[in-house]
């Protein structure tokens, strides 16, 4: 039955984006990562939904949204697994996992507070490392990517 | 244009540590050159470190050329809120090369992005310090003869000590033998222990320190244990006599073992050490004279050939 009424409120939509997958616990930052309080379209916002694949998950359905690299890659960061779905003329034209990318810029805050970048007017910078950690370019700090805050 | 800076030397292959111990090695026996005649070299202190300054500020000088600089930040803009990105693109018009020091960690690096000038790092708060290092090794190198296979012993204060990370990291290369002798509040942090383990370089840890754990001792690299590291204060008044080094706990030590010590010491090295043929720390202050001369050259370009056959020696 959930999985039924998950599949009308994806198919309801004539154009845009389904992000899917998302953890229960970090669909509240992607909402607010998408600025979605501002939205001036159709937004569904689910969560605790029945997953085969996380027991639990949240989704997000956009009308009218296409995301670019940059955002993209603002969400790997907060989820690295979750899936994007892109929806044009009520067709599915692109399903896809989303991957986190080797060097993550401008987007999170280094955890280091005398880090030159916390200090400067100035983008940040970081290498991913076995997909679970960042280092700076600048301090050299590593920092888990699930404490992360966003810039 | 291909920027020269120097923010960190961990990552130098061993054939450019070489190349730079030879050039120090020239500069040491020829201290005084006419290399940097018309050329200007700018030292910016946004925290004051007087030793590294005047260490820099000879080098530059006894290369012929002219230093300008500030070793205070208050009396510059960047107390007016000016951000390091205008002050070094501002100095960038008048300086052949930027010798840094920083309280902010991560300031070397950035400021080499946003200027062609070479950038020579001279400390950036507790990250990293290469010209300290690269006389650190020059040391080493003067007096075991090489890098290789060597006892390094490190103790006092390995948790916060910069000098012994970098120390640590630019040594992988040369097999060598670490003791790390710590109190336990200060002990090597694990990252650092983690990079040993990747690295297959051998370490054992220890608190004791005394003639008989010191016997095998190429390297004895001191540090000083600050009371103000300690969260249990109780814990620093155990300790802080246990990691002095004594000049009578030198009776057992290997002939060519040498004491380093980055400076300024306390009381972790007893005056009468000083007498002892194994003190090397003042030496080894005065071969960042020479490596630092060698930096400076590199980053501007100037080979170690030009630097073999310059005619123009004082």
């Amino acid at each position: 039955m959930e999985h039924n009424k998950e599949q009308m409120m994806v198919a309801a939509l004539e154009n845009g984006s389904v992000i899917d997958h998302i953890p229960t616990d970090k669909l509240w930052t992607i909402a607010q990562l998408l600025n979605l309080d501002k939205c001036p379209e159709e937004v569904v916002i689910a969560n605790n939904l029945e997953s085969k694949v996380m027991t639990r998950k949240g989704l997000i359905k956009i009308s009218g949204k296409f995301f670019s690299e940059e955002e993209i890659s603002k969400l790997a960061v907060v989820c690295p697994n979750i899936r994007l779905t892109v929806i044009r003329n009520y067709e599915v034209t692109e399903k896809r996992q989303i991957n986190l990318s080797d060097t993550i810029i401008n987007i999170v805050k280094c955890a280091n507070p005398v880090c030159i970048t916390n200090n400067e007017p100035m983008k940040t910078y970081f290498n991913v490392k076995d997909l679970t950690t960042l280092k700076c370019r600048y301090c050299g700090k590593e920092q888990s990517l699930d404490s992360i805050k966003l810039k | 244009m291909e920027n020269r800076s120097v923010v960190s030397i961990a990552d130098y292959s061993k054939e450019k540590i070489q190349y730079l111990l030879d050039m120090a090695t020239e500069f040491e026996a020829r201290p005084n050159r006419r290399l940097l005649e018309g050329k200007v070299v700018a030292t910016l202190f946004f925290e004051p470190s007087t030793r590294t300054r005047l260490s820099f500020e000879t080098a530059a000088n006894r290369l012929g050329a002219r230093v300008i600089g500030f070793s205070d930040p208050k009396a510059t803009s960047s107390s007016k809120g000016e951000t390091l990105k205008d002050t070094i693109k501002m100095v960038s018009n008048y300086a052949d090369v930027i010798v840094m020091r920083h309280y902010l960690e991560g300031a070397a690096q950035y400021a080499s992005e946003v200027t062609n000038v070479p950038i020579i790092n001279a400390g950036d708060g507790a990250n990293l310090h290469p010209s300290q290092t690269m006389l650190d090794l020059y040391s080493i190198y003067k007096t075991q003869g090489t890098l290789y296979n060597l006892n390094i012993y490190m103790v006092g204060d390995l948790k916060y000590g910069r000098t012994v990370h970098s120390l640590l990291m630019s040594m992988r290369k040369y097999n060598p033998t670490f003791h790390f002798i710590a109190p336990k509040e200060l002990e090597m942090p694990e990252e650092y222990k983690i990079y040993c383990k990747q690295n297959n370089i051998n370490y054992i840890e220890q608190q004791d320190f005394t003639e008989d754990t010191i016997a095998d001792a190429d390297i004895i690299y001191m540090t000083r244990v600050q009371r103000e590291r300690f969260s249990d204060l109780m814990e620093y008044e155990r300790v802080k006599d246990a990691y002095i080094l004594k000049a009578d706990m030198l009776g057992k030590c290997r002939d060519n073992m040498k004491i380093l010590h980055p400076l300024p010491r306390v009381n972790e090295i007893e005056y009468d050490v000083d007498e002892s043929k194994h003190a090397y720390y003042f030496e080894q202050a005065q071969n960042g004279l020479y490596a630092r001369e060698a930096l400076i050259c590199d980053v501007l370009g100037i080979t170690l050939d030009d630097i073999k056959n310059d005619k123009n020696i004082k």
